[in-house]
């Protein structure tokens, strides 16, 4: 491995780290938004809006990311829909991490047992009460363990942002392989910005998840 | 005596399934009763219409004069009136348990909390927890649990306290410790509504023995009177059941 | 209007026929590797519940790496890297193969060793006490157990895998999406707006053959609660 050809490409990397991880977090905020909303949709049985949530996950949720960047950024502008590369990596990444959120935050909604609502009913609480003191705060933390996964998977999935041009990491790396042949630094570094990237989120998410293991059940 | 909470002609049924069948109580203030009866007799059913967790078909629940089942909006604020502890404790997981004390008066009656906080360590104090307050409900015992439960029950003031088959998930040796919470409650003339196996428990804290079978009030009457002679076959029966 | 969106290049010639041709080269890519990923995370799965700290260290790594790396970084290193610093010649479908697979394997080895170490620790000591041999408990007691939670997860393994294979194109593969691209370039003037229909029928291609898959594992999960 050529030191010199690594420490020339650091500063090149180092921009599309920052850039990946921006759209990625833009993306991820996106996704989270989402997922609050629809799992509050679905929660309720908005009318009309609970049939469109349904279907608007079940689309994302099985079909792969690179399709659906390739139907925003070349499909959308024909019917005059035209965003730039960088939108079009968070929105993109924020729709598909909207549907995989509405799941995980559904699901944590779900599984708040009914006898804490019928507890609380006794104790006098209102519906809205219930759902604020009780049901909230039980589901938020049933549904951490999912929704960080879900992070970790979207901040994977940038690796996909490149097949759309966007100046990632992804894109970086095969620019260069392409132009210079130095394979195997290239590479290097490739693997080093995503175990940057990632390593801390995944060590900060056991972390989280054991702070908030509050509301486990049974002994 | 003054009558605090009235059951009047109730019927309850599971489409086809009838569950309670034309059943009426009267509960006086100070009066602890005990409901027993087999299995699926419909007496925990029974207690949760009383505070509306059931709808009801036919007939009304007054508390203090006022319909609060058939549940309607304006009475629903009367449940806190009815406290009422549930077989397998459901405390707030994610509350401590001197959370779980002080959260239904905050939310519920804006009580301050200085007020309310002082008045829960004093109940945990009665119930004799004062040591856990600050701990998660899954680090504490299951007798433990359901002695906060009955604080958590307490600190809202309310009229009369429904218990339901508290003991049932304990282990036996746990059991003991929340009767006795119980037993000291009715000494202290708490009205109470208590569904139990517990037999012996049963004879020594009711004034009064309500035994149902079928979803209908069968027999009631004094416990010395009914644990010695009971009146009704069935109710022979099932006290029989209880000797090898 | 279908002229206007872009539809009508589906229609002409053997357009749409050759975009359903890369879709089964996905889906060939996907059945081998979920097939290979089954039958070696189960191995593994197995493995990773006996308690020797060398093993428990190695599939610790095993694990985590593929948690964090993109699956898209060890398609290039498996493809471009072998090739340059081990000389080796991989076709592009064998690399991808090959990193869906050690994707996969970690997939379903998590998933089963979840579940083996869901079974309850009773379900052994009763085994032994009537007299049951360690095989006979694993193949009477245990592993029907678990293959009732495990055959949900692995048919979800392969929706997932699925979506990942449009990866592949990236490394020069011609699947579904790379044919949509060449039908569009090849219809830049007679019909602009191609981009649209090609990539939304590519859309719909992909849900159509993940979705029923998904909705069958969801049903066969709820049937084995």
């Amino acid at each position: 491995m050529n030191f010199e050809v690594i420490s020339s490409y650091l500063p090149l990397y180092t921009e599309a780290f920052f850039l990946t991880i921006k759209i990625g977090w833009i993306g991820i905020l996106i996704a989270l938004s989402i997922g609050i909303l629809g799992a509050f949709i679905l929660h309720f049985n908005i009318p009309v809006l609970s049939i469109i949530v349904k279907v608007y996950v079940e689309l994302f949720r099985n079909t792969p990311l690179l399709v659906q960047l390739f139907f925003i950024y070349f499909g959308l502008p024909k019917l005059g829909i035209v965003i730039s590369v960088e939108t079009c990596g968070a929105v993109g990444l924020g729709l598909l991490g909207g549907s995989y959120m509405t799941e995980a935050f559904r699901s944590g909604l779900e599984a708040v047992p009914v006898s804490q609502t019928e507890s609380a009913q006794s104790l006098g609480f209102s519906k809205g009460q219930i759902f604020r003191c009780i049901i909230l705060p039980q589901a938020f933390s049933i549904s951490v363990p999912a929704v960080l996964a879900n992070v970790i998977f979207l901040l994977k999935e940038t690796s996909v942002f490149s097949a759309i041009s966007l100046m990632d990491l992804m894109f970086t790396a095969k620019d260069l392989i392409g132009l210079y042949y130095n394979t195997t630094e290239c590479l290097f570094l490739l693997v080093v910005f995503y175990i940057v990237m990632l390593l801390p989120v995944s060590y900060l998410g056991s972390f989280i998840e054991k702070k908030v293991r509050f509301a486990q059940f049974g002994d | 005596m003054s009558e605090v909470l009235k059951i009047e002609n109730i019927y309850k049924r599971f489409d086809e399934l009838v569950v309670l069948e034309d059943v009426s109580l009267s509960v006086n203030v100070g009066e602890v009763i005990v409901i027993i009866g087999p299995s699926g007799c419909g007496k925990s059913t029974f207690l949760r219409c009383l505070n509306g967790l059931e709808e009801i078909q036919e007939g009304k629940v007054i508390l203090d004069g006022e319909v609060i089942n058939p549940v309607s909006k304006s009475t629903i604020k009367s449940r806190e009136k009815l406290g009422m502890v549930f077989q397998n404790y459901d405390l707030f997981p994610h509350k401590t348990i001197l959370q779980n004390l002080t959260l239904a008066p905050g939310v519920v009656q804006k009580r301050k909390r200085t007020e309310t906080e002082e008045e829960a360590v004093n109940l945990l104090k009665r119930v004799g927890l004062e040591n856990k307050k600050d701990n998660f409900p899954r680090q504490l015992s299951g007798g433990q649990k359901q002695r906060t439960a009955i604080a958590r029950a307490l600190i809202m003031h309310p009229e009369v306290l429904l218990l339901d088959e508290i003991t049932a998930a304990l282990d036996p040796e746990m059991v003991r410790e929340v009767l006795q919470v119980v037993l000291d409650l009715a000494k202290e003339g708490r009205t109470m509504v208590i569904v139990t196996h517990e037999m012996e428990f049963a004879k020594a804290v009711a004034d009064r023995i309500i035994f149902m079978d079928g979803g209908k009030i069968i027999e009631e009457g004094k416990p010395e009177d009914f644990f010695k002679a009971p009146k009704t076959e069935r109710a022979q029966k099932f006290l029989q059941s209880f000797s090898y | 209007m279908i002229e206007r969106l872009g539809f009508d290049v589906l229609f002409k010639g053997s357009n749409f026929i050759r975009l359903l041709e890369g879709l089964g080269i996905a889906l060939r890519i996907s059945i081998i590797s979920v097939v290979i990923s089954i039958v070696l995370g189960i191995v593994v799965g197995m493995l990773m519940t006996i308690k020797n700290p060398i093993i428990k260290a190695i599939t610790r790594i095993y694990l985590e790496i593929v948690r964090i790396m993109p699956q898209m970084v060890l398609l290039f290193i498996v493809y471009f890297g072998a090739t340059k610093s081990l000389g080796i010649n991989l076709t592009a479908e064998t690399a991808s193969i090959i990193v869906f697979s050690f994707w996969g394997t970690a997939e379903m080895a998590d998933l089963v060793r979840g579940s083996l170490i869901s079974i309850p620790v009773i379900q052994y000591e009763s085994s032994a006490a009537l007299g049951l041999t360690k095989i006979q408990t694993y193949i009477y007691v245990i592993i029907p157990q678990t293959i009732r939670r495990l055959i949900p997860l692995s048919i979800n393994l392969i929706t997932r895998m699925i979506k990942t294979t449009s990866l592949v194109m990236m490394i020069g593969i011609v699947e579904v999406l790379k044919v949509g691209q060449q039908i569009i370039e090849a219809n830049r003037k007679a019909s602009p707006n191609a981009a649209f229909g090609v990539f939304a029928t590519v859309f719909l291609l992909y849900f159509l053959a993940c979705w029923p898959i998904s909705q069958f594992s969801k049903y066969l999960e709820k049937r084995a609660i």
